[in-house]
């Protein structure tokens, strides 16, 4: 470990100095430049959803250099942005994370007029309106936590000020997945979730800053309370949500609570569960067994999160110029593209449009019937021709999102209140 | 010549207590040391406060959560020993070679040499509500429901844990009833002790420092571990060590090494408590 890292940072200072000797000599030299890319390694680290080889591949193609791809959990992700700030160049994380990272000044803002696709980012992430007339949701919206006011800055601005914390990715509308097949009739409430009719059958995930939002949906839509803001409870707000839940873990309503995405794959998969709280390429992984889930849109609309990427303090140089083009060429649609092909939205979605056929654009994005099969970036049947997306377009599933993943002031109050959840 | 035995004695003991200071002593200090820090969102502050002990040994999940501990650690132990001292008893006294002895002995161990994780995650879909016991059963007739209690519940806690930590029961029992003198037995028999008698006096109090040592394998396993408890209950349930594992995945190092320490402080009490029963070095 040692010895590597060594090894690195030897190779890493070589390679400023003769970026600096490249600098100074002012030479109009490409060719230099090229050979030095080459030897760029990026480290980047985030959860699964978007740390995917194909892409580093992709990168290593179009681009040159080496991108390096941890994949981690969201709590796994906090702790190391905000614990070692030396072992990432790129970090590949939520803006909920941000909200709680960004004060440890370990990541750098960026310059939108780096940002070649900037004016084309989808509104959700620049003013929080995806419409003019958009209302903006409950809880940690991405626009509040999206721009300090320089580069240095440690304070969130709410405006526009040209320098980001992190440069928007990917995001998505969340629900519940639900089993068809098993439940036999239709889903339309949150509430559902702690119905006594699937005692024993449901699930809710175990990470507390998103599960006590998919709780304070169900809080909601049972008629107990209305929270003035879901994402910023008081102290009583929080004992009364998680004590609901705690009656109802305690009746034997849950099978099994998850943390990582395939432990939610195999419970939905094997029908140890018929309704939980669950994420979009689950669903397209228990679908690609063959196996009927639907991602079912609910009355009260969806709970939504957004991930983004920030740059690590210590990036400077030739690779924080590599870092700034590999965000432009993240934004340029390849990615977009793959993303949005496995149920994600693109933060530019007009740019993935170019690398999607007409019936994937048609079906992922605008809710159009497939009209011929519609498959995974791995080759999966996900839907066949005459299917359309459950939830419909973009427009109608990320204009009905109802609050964002949260921190609130009380998180560490609720994270108490949560273990006890678990330990009830 | 005495002044020069000290001194190769102290450079012999040197290399071993130079060990356990770096990699034991100093860590565990360390633990002790944050235990009393302070910590944010995001960052851990040097502090001297007992913030973080007044929360656990206030709250009343802390002692619900130790007691749940206790009860895992207990069960699994009574059900190792019992297993263990069987499969040990009839290693040792009814399989009359040594070759034998040896093969079946390492037949034992052979589950062993895959991952503990895959051992115990293969459970789940044996046990799972369509899985192979329920619809065996119910093809068998004996039930018309499959079980529900079979999986993520504390019998598959327990189940998981017995199977994990059998073979640290059977390991030392095995040695020390190896180490019986069979004149011993044949005394016992020739003063006309029945099988149960002799097992009662004379094998069981011979083979207690191996009972004790297995013992404190399995508790001390069962007491630290999170991930058994975290998968076979499917998140349900929680012992100390998931508790740790929470705080450290919130970023609260210092409620961490709090309820580390206190762990760690009943367990040595424990510990203690069960070397009161048996003087291992004089047995052994």
């Amino acid at each position: 470990m040692t010895t590597i890292s060594k090894v690195r940072y030897s190779r890493r200072s070589l390679l400023k100095t003769g970026g600096a000797a490249v600098a100074a000599a002012a030479l109009p030299a490409p060719m230099v430049w090229g050979q030095e890319t080459k030897n760029i390694t990026l480290r980047q680290f985030g959860t699964g959803v978007s740390n995917l080889n194909d892409v580093a591949m992709k990168v290593k193609e179009d681009l040159g250099f080496t991108l390096e791809m941890t994949a981690l959990d969201s709590d796994s992700v906090t702790q190391r942005a905000a614990t070692q700030p030396d072992s990432f160049d790129i970090a590949d994380i939520e803006y909920w994370i941000c909200k709680k990272v960004w004060p440890t000044g370990n990541l750098q803002a960026m310059d939108t007029s780096k940002i070649a696709n900037y004016d084309k980012i989808v509104g959700i992430f620049r003013n929080g309106k995806l419409t003019p007339e958009s209302t903006i949701a409950q809880g940690t919206a991405p626009h509040t936590v999206g721009f300090v006011e320089g580069p240095g800055g440690r304070e969130f601005v709410d405006n526009e000020s040209g320098w980001m914390t992190l440069i928007p990715t990917i995001y998505n509308a969340d629900t519940l997945g639900i089993r068809p097949d098993l439940i036999g009739r239709p889903i339309n409430n949150w509430s559902e979730l702690l119905n006594p009719e699937f005692k024993g059958k449901a699930s809710i995930l175990d990470i507390s800053s998103i599960g006590i939002m998919d709780m304070a949906m169900v809080v909601e839509s049972m008629g107990e309370y209305t929270y003035p803001d879901k994402g910023n409870m008081t102290k009583e707000e929080i004992d009364l949500t998680i004590g609901i839940f705690t009656e109802a873990k305690k009746n034997g309503q849950f099978r099994a609570f998850w943390k990582s995405f395939d432990e939610s794959v195999n419970l939905m998969a094997s029908g140890e569960v018929v309704i939980q709280s669950m994420w979009s390429p689950a669903i397209t992984a228990v679908k690609s067994r063959g196996i009927p889930c639907v991602y079912q849109p609910l009355e009260e609309g969806y709970r939504s999160w957004g991930g983004g990427i920030g740059l690590s303090t210590s990036l400077s140089g030739m690779e924080l110029d590599a870092a700034y083009e590999y965000i432009n060429w993240y934004l340029s649609g390849w990615v977009g593209g793959y993303l949005m092909r496995q149920g994600y939205y693109s933060a530019v979605p007009e740019t993935s449009k170019n690398f999607m056929s007409e019936n994937e654009w048609g079906y992922w994005f605008e809710g159009k019937e497939a009209s011929d099969v519609i498959t995974s970036p791995t080759g999966d049947a996900l839907a066949q021709a005459g299917d359309v997306r459950d939830g419909g377009s973009f427009e109608e599933r990320m204009g009905a999102v109802a609050c964002w993943n949260a921190v609130m002031d009380e998180n560490q109050y609720m994270v108490r209140k949560w273990n006890e959840f678990v330990a009830a | 010549m005495l002044r020069n035995n000290s001194v190769i004695g102290w450079l012999l003991a040197a290399p071993l207590s130079l060990v356990l200071v770096v990699f034991l002593v100093l860590p565990i200090v360390m633990i002790v040391v944050v235990s009393f820090w302070g910590a944010t969102e995001w960052s851990i502050y040097p502090a001297f406060q007992f913030d973080n002990y007044e929360f656990l040994l206030t709250s009343d999940v802390t002692y619900r959560v130790f007691l749940n501990t206790f009860k895992y650690a207990l069960i699994t132990w009574v059900f190792t020993l019992l297993i263990g001292f069987t499969v040990a008893y009839y290693l040792a006294f009814h399989i009359r070679s040594l070759t034998w002895q040896i093969a079946l002995f390492l037949l034992c161990t052979i589950p062993f040499l895959t991952s503990n994780i895959i051992r115990m995650i293969s459970w789940i879909p044996f046990l799972g509500r369509n899985g192979i016991a329920n619809s065996t059963l119910i093809s068998m007739g004996v039930i018309d429901e499959p079980l529900e209690w079979l999986l993520f519940s504390d019998f598959s806690v327990i189940l998981a844990f017995v199977h994990l930590y059998t073979l640290f029961m059977v390991v030392p029992i095995f040695n020390t009833m190896m180490r019986i003198d069979k004149s011993l037995i044949e005394a016992a028999a020739d003063a006309g002790a029945s099988g149960w008698q002799t097992l009662r006096h004379v094998i069981i109090p011979l083979t207690k420092p191996g009972i004790m040592i297995g013992t404190i394998f399995v508790v001390a396993l069962v007491m630290g571990d999170f991930i058994t408890v975290r998968f076979m209950s499917g998140s349900q349930s929680a012992n100390v060590g998931r508790m740790i594992q929470n705080d450290i995945g919130l970023l609260q190092y210092p409620s961490a090494s709090a309820t580390a320490v206190i762990l760690l402080f009943t367990v040595l009490l424990l510990i203690g408590t069960l070397l009161r029963f048996v003087d291992i070095r004089k047995e052994l």
